[in-house]
């Protein structure tokens, strides 16, 4: 790779990413060819957050690749209670692994982490910041379904704090793309996403109802809106339910509709959309293993 | 422009003056040099006066300072046009336009409270600066509006 540190998905390039997905399809084409690969690897993983997905995907990625993890555990266990910076906690670990997985409430965390490491640093989510291996694995998903170039995508939700939103937002830049971005006024992009993407010349549209736009859409990525981001609970549920799809929402849409979810969901897509031949999610999560195995083997050197 | 014109604002005899500020900008430029008037320091103002070049703008003339990089640095942020003059026995003896920085370190305060430069860290601030405004290096926060507010004292 390229970059040695993985911290926001504006650094990835086309080429990196076809890069990535290429290899991670290879992978998953004959995973047990990679068994060995890194056998002597560890990969310490920082997660001052909780997660389900991103962390046990990163350490299924690792094992399946003949490695293993070291794992700070809860924050309320190590050190960081008794008051150690970020800047130390990382320094300390990377004695420890040959590369880090950082997910931190701070925004611009693994950023300023990567600059007190040599072992390469992978943001796996940083406050509302970004979340590049996710974007991966979602450009993966998107690949396999609907392919990346003349592509019509509408990413629908919380777009302001979604860290998933702002990275696949950078990521499809590189790509032929038309996105339309489907939020409440209050949860629009921030400026500064908005602002790359209006410096790399995208095509990009704002609705505030994804009604219209829906039956042109080839993806549709679903975030979840936070009850918290409402001053309280009826003004959320009056917004929310506009931003909620169900098997009936998609008679509306295209046969070929790809829908998408980071996960978890709460009831912005309903059950009914499981069995559909929309739905990808599930698939999209699984994904990560493969991705983020061909993320790791790049960046401890491997040969794609 | 008329010598009545250049004595709305009265000459200084060591200092610095610094012209070309947008009109209406006098007031953050003290701010930048952190001049509250507790300090002792003697400042004399313009503000709004007409400009050819500006249509209006604001003069600061600050008597015995002179200016520091990492001051000329932000003032360049509000203020892209400015003129340093620096004065000595009543003389220009150095006149310069500031000039717009790539990346500003350790003088401006990220506004977003969730980046972790405004953290306990050893790291200081770092922007980008852009045609119209600064984004913080670690968190990409943007802002435009109010940079002043930001400084770091």
């Amino acid at each position: 790779m390229r970059h040695d540190h993985i911290t926001s998905a504006k650094q990835l390039s086309r080429g990196d990413i076809e890069r990535v997905l290429e290899h991670a399809s290879d992978i998953a084409d004959d995973p047990s060819a990679y068994a060995d690969r890194h056998e002597e690897a560890l990969l310490g993983l920082l997660f001052f957050e909780p997660s389900t997905r991103t962390k046990m995907s990163f350490a299924a990625a690792i094992k399946r690749l003949g490695g293993d993890v070291v794992d700070m555990g809860p924050v309320d266990a190590s050190s960081v209670k008794k008051g150690e910076s970020l800047a130390d906690t990382v320094r300390v670990v990377e004695g420890y692994a040959d590369a880090l997985v950082l997910r931190h409430p701070s925004e611009g965390s693994a950023q300023m982490a990567s600059e007190f490491v040599t072992v390469p640093l992978i943001n796996a989510g940083d406050g509302a910041g970004q979340h590049p291996t996710q974007t991966l694995l979602d450009m993966y998903t998107i690949r396999e379904n609907a392919g990346l170039d003349d592509l019509t995508i509408g990413i629908m939700g919380d777009l302001k704090y979604g860290r998933t939103v702002h990275s696949l937002a950078h990521a499809l830049t590189n790509f032929d793309t038309r996105q339309h971005f489907i939020s409440p006024e209050t949860l629009k992009l921030p400026r500064n996403v908005r602002f790359d993407l209006h410096e790399s010349g995208s095509t990009v549209k704002e609705h505030t109802k994804p009604g219209g736009i829906l039956p042109s859409l080839d993806v549709l990525y679903v975030t979840r809106i936070q009850k918290e981001r409402f001053p309280d609970e009826s003004e959320y549920r009056a917004v929310a339910g506009e931003y909620q799809i169900d098997a009936s929402t998609l008679t509306r849409a295209d046969d070929d509709l790809t829908v998408m979810h980071p996960l978890p969901r709460v009831d912005e897509i309903a059950h009914d959309v499981d069995n559909t031949g929309h739905a990808a999610y599930f698939q999209q999560a699984h994904n990560g293993v493969p991705v983020r195995m061909a993320l790791l083997d790049l960046v401890l050197g491997g040969e794609p | 422009m008329t010598d009545d014109r250049q004595l709305r604002v009265s000459k200084i005899e060591n200092g610095t003056v610094i012209d070309h500020v947008p009109g209406g900008q006098a007031l953050n430029v003290l701010a930048i040099l952190d001049i509250d008037g507790t300090g002792g320091e003697v400042v004399s103002i313009g503000i709004n006066v007409p400009s050819d070049r500006l249509g209006r703008k604001d003069v600061v003339k600050v008597e015995d300072r002179e200016l520091s990089q990492p001051e000329v640095d932000v003032l360049s942020l509000i203020a892209p046009a400015a003129t340093i003059n620096i004065i000595r026995e009543f003389d220009v003896v150095e006149k310069h336009r500031v000039e717009r920085p790539d990346r500003v370190t350790g003088i401006l305060q990220c506004p977003n409270q969730q980046c972790i430069s405004t953290g306990d860290e050893p790291v200081d601030s770092e922007f980008d600066v852009l045609d119209d405004g600064v984004r913080c290096v670690y968190c990409d926060t943007i802002t435009r509006e109010d940079i002043t507010a930001h400084i770091l004292v």
